[in-house]
Parts: C-alpha cells; structure tokens; sequence
C-alpha cells in the first residue's frame, strides 16, 4: 500500500488506511532513532527543502533530523533570509526552488491553502508544515502515534481538545484525524474562540473544561496566543487560566489513565499547570520524539518508492 | 440606413409586450413595431431573428471598468466590448479608479474615451465621499452636471451612519440615486469568504452574513429617516433580501441588485468544482469575492427575492483583476471576480428552471436597471434609442476566459457549460457584436 497522493496538505483527505499507514510506518522507524549510528541509507541522493514563512523551531527541526536520519540532503530556507522580503511572490519562490529539483517541498505559511496553491504549481511533493489556521497534519500525526503506543488502540477513546479552537490548525487536523480513526473528540474553550459550525468537522462542542475533561482518555491543552488578548477574544489572562487552564484538580475528573498533551511551546501557569505539565501524566516529551518518526514516515512514503 | 429586424419574439416588459413582431430601426432609434412582414423589406438591412428574443439592450447598472489608473486589468474599450459581447449596451462603472472618480475632471475623462473607444453606453457613478475615504462629501452637483448618474463609495461601505445620513439627505438635492455598498468593515474583520461550514474547516476566516445585514437595516432605516433613494448593490444574504422586503412593503423608495455568482455558486466554490472538493480543497481564489459567495439557503432566497421582484435587478459586479492580484494564496488575492460575458448566460439558468420568466429576466437585465438609473433605453417603445439584445435561449456554449474580450480572466465559471446567450449586440442601431 502507498499514500494515493505526492502531497500531504492535511489529514481531512487521508483515509483512515492512510493513517493507519503512515501511523504503522512511524513505529517501524522509531528504533532507529535509538541506534548509536541514527542513519539509514534510505533516502540518499534525495533532497529535501524546507520553505518556513512562520516562525518555528521544532516542526523545522524535527523535519530536518528526519530527513537526515534517513540520508536525504536537507536545504532550510526561512522567510527572513529569503526573497520574500523583497517581494518575490509564493509562487517564483517555489518555482525557483523547484528548478534546483528538490523530491519535496515542506512549506510552512500563514495563509491557509498555500501548501495547496503550491502542489498544484508544483511537480516535486508538498508537505504541509502548517498553513495558517486550516491544518498541521504532521502534528496529527504525531499526536495519534503518541496516544496510539500508550493506549494501544484510538478506537473507542475520548479526546478532550482545549482552548482556541479557532486558530488552531493543530485542533482542526486532530479532529479529522481522531474521529476517522473512531475516537470522539470534545472541544472546550471560550465561546470567542469556539467558531461556529464547528460541529461539522464531527467534533463535540462543550462549554465548560470540567466538563469535556470528564471521563477523558486524552486532554490536550492548545497554546494561548497571546496576541489575542488585545483582539477582544478575551477579557483577562487571569480569567482564562483560571476557567480555561487545566491544574491538577480536573485531571482526577479524568480517566485513572489519562494522558495529557501540549503541541508546545507552552505557556506554563496559563494553559497549563506546571505541576501538571511535569507530572507522570504529561506526554509533551514523547510527542516530540514521536514527531521524528511520523515526519521520517511520512518522507519515506512520499519520495522514498518509484514515485521519486 | 435602416435596420429591419424580423420574425423575433420581441420581448419589452415596459410595454407589456411578448410577441413576434418585426423591428424597423432609423435614425438610431425604434422606428416601429409591426406584425412580422408587414414592413417592407427595401433598401433596408435585414436581420433575420426567427427564434431568436429580440430585447431591449440589457443594462449592467454595476461594473468595474478599471479606466483610469488600472488598464493593465481593463480598459473603458475592453470591458464595454465585453460588455457588447455578453448582452449589454450599457453599463455603469464604479467611481473606484485611480483616481477617484469623485470629481467632473473624471468624469468627463470616462466619457470621452467611452465615446471614443467605447461598444456600450457608459454611465459614471461618482463617489459618495472625497476619496472614498468616508470623511467628506464629494461635490454632488459638479459629478450630476458633469454626467454621473448615481453615488456610491462601492468596494468599501460608508461606516459613518452620520456621513451615510448626509449624502442621502445631499444627493437628493440633485436628485442622484445612493447606491450603498452594505458591510460593516468591524464584523468583517479580516474575514475572506462566508462565515460557515466551509470557512470553518478551511481555516479561513469568515465574513458573517450578520456583516451585510447590519448594514442594510442601517441603510434601510437611514433611507426612511431622510426620504432618499437609496439602492442597495450586490445583495448576498437571505437575511438582507428580507430586509428590503420588508422596507418595500413598507412603502420605502428602496431598490437592490444581485449578482449571477451569488445566485449560481455558494461558499463551496471557494473548495473547487471537483466531487471531493471539500477533503481536497483547491483554495480558488477566482471566488473569493466581496461580498463572499454564501450558502444554498441563500441562494434560494436570492432566487426567490428575484422571482418576487424584491430584487429589481441582475448587475454583475465585473471586477477585473489580473493574475498578479489572483494567481497568488487565497488569502492574499484580490476580491472579485469578472461577469460581463457569463451574466446573460448564468441568469437564463433561472429561465431554464422556471424561476423567472422571459420577460421577468428582461426586466431585470435592462428595464428596471435603466429606471432606477433613469437612463434612457431599457424598452423598444417606438422613439427609444434602438440599444437591441438579440439571444439565442437554447444555443449551448462553453464558458472560455481566452476568448473573453476583458482584459482579464478571473472567472470561477470557466469551462462550465452553458444554455443561452447573447447572438448580436446593436447600439444605437448600430452592430457593435455579433
């Protein structure tokens, strides 16, 4: 079996097969991350580039030591150092990329769809390393393989998801990729930050964070940008942490097994409880290291058969 | 020279008329209407239209010329001659060039070149404000005498309730209609198609219905308090269609447009065409548009508002842009999208379907614009200016931008198949298209 398209723009056009795939792929792949000599020959010869119009630490870290880890050659090109600034559209930038014959593109970018305006431009494969609000499926991804090793199956779980579900493209790519795999997912978080129609991404919305942490088998907290304090989505930061963040009291409304989750970078003492983001509960770690393997799986299946 | 046009179903709502008739243009006007063969043939020019509907010119009362200040997206002569090729023999163009048209130095500069270069008629309408900045008013009497025939800051509302108040209660000293552009720029944010199901899974951001509709009752109510005409452009929501409903039952001197896409497609043009659109999104920015494509809901109200006659016209909104505002990422493309050759096509759909009826759509497309612009044309009553549409209802044709005659291509219809069109174009008793 392989992935039905060059690109992956985002879970929402994955079937659950796919995941399953990637998910499977990610686990066979982990031990190599474990091996004195973390390299296998497997993607040598292949190039890799990594086009980041958005700040970001560790999705860009983490594709660059997958791609290594698997011998590929890796470019980085950040926006601050590239043409964009001298007004060189999305477009010439990835064409002028694509001339020097990348097998794939991982693009980041604050609008939503430009992953997707480049994949039809472009020959070479499209990951999405997050576009604006709309999906960040290698995080999915990894979020899945975490809770999959530590509960040994998504089928049947709940998934508690907190915060700005609004301008979270890592709540929206979790929520198509818990439910296709047969968890119900719940959303909590101020009604500022809970859009309408959310409910028709297959999602259950509730208000209040007792309530969508009760019985959960997984709580994963979202970053509090806040920038959006001064865009009347919030009256204070005291009232959110105190209504919205999760401390250790909720966690024994909680399945005995819960885990809890944070994309990173967190906000401790706002989303997140120190105690709690410490505690043996706290998965974040492991997430990270699961980041590695998904995005080494996904480079795999993308440019690693006849495709490339 | 005279024109004879024959055997066609004359179709003119002013006169209540919808019959097979021959048309007999001279000296530019509508010389006569008589049962078919009872006007000679000789020394004359002979247009056979059997089968064909012979109409009154159509009339788009809102468009984007882009002339002056943006002819690299259209010009007075490509956007009239795709005006000539769709159907239209007259059109209104939007005062939001570079510059403004918010003085008569403009004005006259887009009438001369449309009677230089022009296919269609083209009526200016001014700026309600300096600008179109909102902060003061235009000099409403210099735009009246230098030819505008309507204000309207289009592209961007008026939000000072205060300034809207004052341009209605000025213009009416002048006897110019106010078209208002209705959005609250506060509700729409930076909002980039309708606020829905499809906004919410594409991560885009949503511009509410709620953001029109404040603004219409605004308007409504401002329109009441000083007794002004106002018309109300591009009316996309169920909920500002039953607003106007409501203001015209209520005796208000309102009119309002819609436009083809907001009646043909909805907010899921925005995810493409395909069959599984929705998981694999195409993001096309050839509909992104402002106001935003909405829902099937409201589409069914706009169609029901136009067979109602709560909508008095079908105008296009034919906003030209050139592929370096549209061949970008979603969210930095332009809003627009271009009409003038599809609207005839598009609106005949409602034809097909039984939703208006021949003479409903004319009305639409040419009588009631012509009238609430109070412009000469819209009827083919004898002594009229001879501005004629011939169409073809049930020629089949396949939308394609390259043989557009605008300038630009920023058409989410391309490649659709369509029933119905625009045969000959005839100015003044002049073939201008055919």
């Amino acid at each position: 079996m392989q992935l039905r398209s060059k690109d992956l723009l985002g879970i929402a056009p994955l079937s659950p097969e796919e995941i399953q795939l990637i998910l499977d792929t990610a686990a066979s792949l982990k031990e190599i991350s474990a091996r004195p000599i973390k390299k296998v020959p497997t993607l040598r010869g292949r190039t890799v580039v990594t086009l980041f119009y958005e700040p970001s630490t560790r999705t860009r870290m983490s594709f660059e030591i997958a791609a290594k880890r698997l011998s590929a050659d890796t470019v980085n090109l950040t926006v601050s150092a590239s043409s964009a600034v001298k007004g060189e559209t999305l477009a010439d930038t990835a064409h002028n990329l694509e001339a020097m014959s990348p097998d794939v593109l991982i693009i980041r970018h604050q609008a939503s769809g430009a992953p997707h305006y480049l994949a039809r431009k472009l020959k070479c494969g499209v990951i999405n390393a997050g576009d604006g609000l709309h999906e960040h499926p290698t995080q999915a991804l990894l979020d899945m393989l975490t809770v999959r090793e530590l509960k040994g199956t998504l089928a049947g779980l709940k998934v508690a998801i907190i915060g700005d579900i609004a301008h979270s493209r890592v709540a929206r790519s979790n929520i198509h990729g818990f439910t296709k795999m047969g968890s119900e997912v719940v959303v909590a978080g101020p009604g500022t930050m809970l859009p309408p129609y959310l409910e028709t991404l297959g999602a259950k919305v509730v208000r209040s964070l007792t309530e969508a942490v009760t019985g959960a088998d997984v709580i994963m907290m979202l970053r509090l940008q806040l920038e959006r304090m001064g865009q009347m989505y919030l009256s204070t930061l005291r009232e959110y942490s105190t209504r919205f963040g999760l401390n250790l009291r909720h966690l024994e409304l909680a399945k005995e097994d819960v885990i809890v989750m944070h994309p990173g970078p967190l906000n401790r003492g706002v989303e997140i409880s120190p105690e709690v983001a410490d505690g043996p509960w706290s998965v974040i770690l492991e997430q990270v290291a699961n980041g590695v393997a998904v995005r080494m799986a996904v480079l795999l299946l993308l440019i690693g058969g006849e495709r490339a | 020279m005279s024109l004879l046009i024959t055997n066609g179903l004359v179709v003119d709502p002013a006169q209540g008329l919808e019959e097979v008739l021959d048309l007999l243009v001279e000296d530019n006007l509508v010389a006569a209407l008589k049962p078919p063969g009872t006007i000679s043939r000789e020394g004359r020019q002979v247009v056979e239209a059997q089968g064909l509907i012979v109409a009154p010119g159509l009339v788009d009362m809102h468009v984007h010329l882009r002339e002056p200040g943006e002819e690299y997206k259209e010009t007075i002569e490509t956007g009239t001659l795709a005006a000539a090729r769709g159907g239209f023999s007259a059109v209104a163009c939007m005062p939001n060039t570079r510059p403004v048209n918010d003085n008569a130095a403009v004005t006259r500069f887009i009438l001369e070149q449309a009677s230089r270069r022009g296919f269609a008629r083209v009526y200016p309408v001014g700026a309600i404000s300096q600008g179109l900045l909102g902060e003061k008013l235009s000099e409403y009497g210099e735009l009246k005498d230098g030819g505008c025939v309507a204000l309207s800051d289009d592209g961007r509302p008026v939000m000072n309730a205060m300034l809207m108040r004052r341009a209605l209660e000025y213009a009416r000293t002048f006897d110019l209609l106010v078209i208002s552009h209705t959005e609250d720029l506060n509700l729409r944010g930076d909002g980039v198609m309708h606020e829905g199901e499809v906004s919410v899974r594409l991560g885009l951001k949503g511009i509410p219905a709620a953001a029109e509709e404040v603004m219409v009752y605004r308007d409504l109510a401002l329109a009441a308090l000083t007794g002004a005409r106002l018309h109300i452009a591009h009316v996309s929501t169920a909920g500002a269609v039953e607003l106007i409903r409501r203001a015209k039952a209520a005796g208000l001197p309102v009119s309002c447009e819609t436009a083809p896409h907001y009646f043909t497609l909805t907010d899921m043009a925005v995810c493409g065409q395909a069959e599984d659109a929705l998981v694999n999104p195409v993001f096309d920015a050839n509909a992104k548009v402002n106001p935003p494509l909405r829902t099937s809901r409201d589409v069914a109200a706009l169609k029901e508002g136009l067979r109602d006659g709560t909508i008095d016209a079908i105008a296009s909104d034919h906003a030209p842009h050139s592929v370096l505002e549209k061949d970008v990422e979603f969210g930095a493309a332009a809003f627009g999208l271009i009409g003038l050759e599809t609207s005839l096509g598009l609106s005949l759909k409602l034809v097909h379907e039984r939703v208006l009826t021949l003479s409903q759509l004319v009305a639409r497309m040419s009588t009631q614009p012509a009238r609430i612009l109070g412009i000469p044309g819209g009827t083919l009553a004898p002594g009229s200016p001879a501005d004629i549409t011939l169409i073809d209802l049930n020629r089949e044709w396949t939308v394609d931008v390259r043989t557009f005659a605008s300038k630009s291509k920023n058409c989410p219809f391309d490649g659709w198949r369509l029933r119905g069109k625009a045969v000959m174009t005839i100015l003044g008793g002049k073939i201008v298209s055919r």
